[in-house]
């Protein structure tokens, strides 16, 4: 299949080896991966700022680029969700990465090796907006040698939200406490999830605690 | 107004704040997951309420008319109020009317809305909140934090200590629940009997029979309903059901959604007047306070679906962490983030529709499924920005649109990091709490294009 891959504006510039490790694990599943070199931002940012022309301007833009995709992936629930609602026309063939591989494609083992302790944070987008269930658990128990903890208050939002996290500073960094210390409780050595920008806010988080956790992004640990 | 974000602030620091409602909202939300996974056709429910909702919203001038007709039929009088100045005096004239100098009061937040409990002090009418929680804040002189439980934000000992200074009549007290309720029962039960007018505000109003509805839990409500020969309810134009088998939903969906109990343990519901049972005077104000604005609003209006039951507040992070107070408005939480810029006008809260992290908690839980995400980002679109914020998103725009310019901008951003990370803004706000990670040596597409060619 010829697979068009969004890597998200936030995937391109601060956090590529998602992007990266989606195009492995895809390619190792035998599919064609491109990349149209087009793309920027889905718009939205602009959206949940308050900005909607500009964003529906990027939307439309979006569905321009990949219009030609018979399929669409991106390693984010969340941008993926942006693109449902602002692009109906290609909202069908827009999928985020483990929704794809197990509810289009009905794979779980994609033939991964990962012999470590993780834990997985559902975000808020993957479980309410793009709702990709329980896709990354069924990935993340078919990887060889990873041992799955259970994170405490799992479906509570690590407090990211966009521009939410400089506008509400102190809020989301009393939420991003409290997910720190849950995943902490854990003993994990590893946190992952489906959206790279609430690994980034969980990382910061994880990082200024010196907790000792790392955060990979599920396409990460699909392709090791 | 204080902006949210400087008053959570506030919030945040105080500890005891914190553990109280983090304790509160876990155990209801709790409750109320298993009392809503009890329900099979729960989804189903839902849809019925929205739906009943929407054709309230809809059809609202018939609903009122007919409303207004069938509390007269019963005997009732009926009052049209355009904002919180008229409904306050309406209520005012008939206490006085009467000699009142004290009423006895039911939980509203509709009163609350209209700040009645001022005005009637300020016309030398002495208002007594009968619910609990509520007569706790008044005597302290503080105010609801949560639309249900309104001193969510206070614990046994701190209310034990307020007794001692205010009701407990030198009497002996512990902070046992039992006996902070009988303190309170002695003093309120010789309010029931002495007062002469009752307030009330109403969850539903049936315009098919005139009848009105108050869901409460202490039997306090129904005291005000019953005892005092007049009563005066005050109610939200947006309260009506069409017909008196429409409660049949709302009053499953409310219990399990608010308290997470099955079935309510006092519903009161009344039309007009019966003769020799019951208040013999009884009047109905219809309150507008914007309403008719929020109607007019396509996207917005659902907020006027709301049936006060606060399963968003309790499973809102944003909340749970920040308390009531710092929303700044008798509506918090997500609903309030939503309903009160549009009741007051959006420049006069201007920050509650950015006080959210778009989690979703809330619209998953609404037992009307008032989509309160889609609300936010448009209320969003509405407030007024800053210049400056303007000005940077509209440059983003116009990056984003050209791959040019995104790409230029991307070695920009990699030649300006260092410089940029000693700067104030939001890399400094992002840096209080959490490391920022360096940029990655390449972008994707440089890795692409390096491995895949151009």
């Amino acid at each position: 299949m010829q697979i068009g891959l969004f890597v998200t504006c936030l995937g391109d510039t601060l956090f590529p080896e998602a992007p990266k490790a989606t195009v492995d694990v895809l390619e190792r599943l035998g599919h064609e991966v491109h990349f149209p070199r087009e793309q920027t931002c889905c718009g939205q940012l602009h959206l949940n700022s308050g900005y909607r022309d500009d964003a529906l301007a990027l939307a439309r833009r979006f569905a321009r680029i990949f219009a030609e995709y018979e399929a669409v992936v991106s390693p984010s629930s969340s941008c993926v969700g942006a693109v449902r609602e602002l692009s109906p026309e290609i909202a069908p063939r827009v999928f985020e990465l483990s929704e794809f591989l197990v509810e289009r494609l009905g794979v779980e083992d994609v033939g991964a090796h990962f012999p470590h302790r993780v834990t997985y944070h559902p975000t808020c987008h993957s479980l309410r907006v793009t709702k990709v269930g329980d896709a990354p658990l069924r990935l993340l128990r078919a990887v060889r040698g990873l041992e799955l903890v259970d994170l405490p208050e799992a479906a509570e939002c690590c407090g990211f939200g966009g521009t939410f996290a400089v506008k509400n500073a102190d809020t989301s960094g009393a939420m991003l406490a409290d997910k720190c210390s849950a995943i902490m409780s854990t003993g994990a050595e590893v946190c992952t999830a489906v959206d790279g920008s609430c690994l980034m806010q969980i990382g910061g988080g994880l990082s200024r605690r010196q907790a000792g956790v790392r955060t990979m992004h599920l396409a990460e640990i699909l392709a090791s | 107004m204080t902006s949210f974000p400087e008053a959570a602030r506030l919030a945040l620091g105080d500890t005891q704040l914190r553990d109280n409602l983090r304790n509160a909202t876990t155990t209801i939300r709790d409750k109320r997951a298993r009392a809503v996974a009890e329900v099979s056709d729960w989804e189903e429910l839902r849809e019925a309420g929205r739906a009943i909702k929407d054709d309230v919203m809809r059809r609202l001038d018939e609903y009122l008319l007919q409303f207004e007709e069938s509390v007269q039929a019963a005997g009732g009088n009926v009052h049209w109020a355009r904002d919180a100045a008229e409904a306050n005096q309406i209520v005012l004239d008939v206490a006085r009317s009467h000699g009142a100098s004290e009423v006895v009061k039911v939980k509203s937040l509709t009163t609350d809305e209209i700040e009645l409990n001022d005005a009637l002090a300020a016309g030398g009418v002495n208002a007594i909140e009968t619910d609990f929680a509520e007569l706790i804040l008044q005597l302290d002189g503080d105010w609801p934090s949560h639309i249900l439980v309104p001193a969510i934000h206070r614990n046994r000992s701190e209310i034990r200590d307020l007794f001692l200074r205010t009701i407990a009549r030198g009497r002996e007290l512990s902070d046992e629940p039992s006996e902070l309720a009988e303190t309170a029962r002695l003093y309120l039960r010789e309010k029931f009997l002495e007062a002469k007018v009752g307030v009330s505000g109403a969850n539903f109003g049936v315009a098919e029979t005139g009848t009105v509805v108050v869901v409460e839990s202490e039997g306090n409500g129904r005291m005000c309903t019953t005892l005092p020969p007049v009563l005066v309810t005050v109610v939200g134009i947006e309260k009506l059901v069409p017909t008196f088998g429409d409660l049949e939903v709302f009053l499953q969906l409310l219990p399990r959604s608010s308290t997470g109990e099955r079935m309510n343990p006092y519903t009161s519901l009344w039309t007009g007047v019966t003769a020799s049972d019951g208040p013999q005077e009884f009047h109905v104000v219809l309150l507008d306070n914007g309403r008719t604005r929020v109607l007019a609003d396509e996207v917005g209006r659902q907020a006027l679906h709301c049936i006060r039951c606060s399963a968003c507040l309790n499973v809102c992070p944003v909340y749970v962490r920040t308390g009531g107070h710092a929303y700044g408005s008798v509506y918090p939480g997500p609903i309030g983030a939503i309903l009160t810029p549009q009741l007051v006008g959006i420049e006069h809260a201007a920050s509650l529709p950015f006080a959210s992290s778009l989690c979703g908690a809330c619209y998953e839980v609404c037992p009307v499924k008032i989509d309160i995400p889609a609300v936010l980002l448009h209320l969003r679109a509405e407030a007024e920005k800053s210049f400056a914020e303007r000005a940077a998103m509209r440059a983003l725009a116009r990056v984003f649109a050209r791959v040019r310019l995104y790409e230029r901008a991307q070695r920009l951003a990699r030649a300006g990091e260092r410089p940029a990370r000693h700067l104030p803004g939001p890399i400094a706000r992002w840096t209080e709490v959490r490391d920022l990670r360096p940029l990655p040596k390449e972008t994707f597409r440089e890795w692409w294009s390096r491995e895949r060619g151009a």
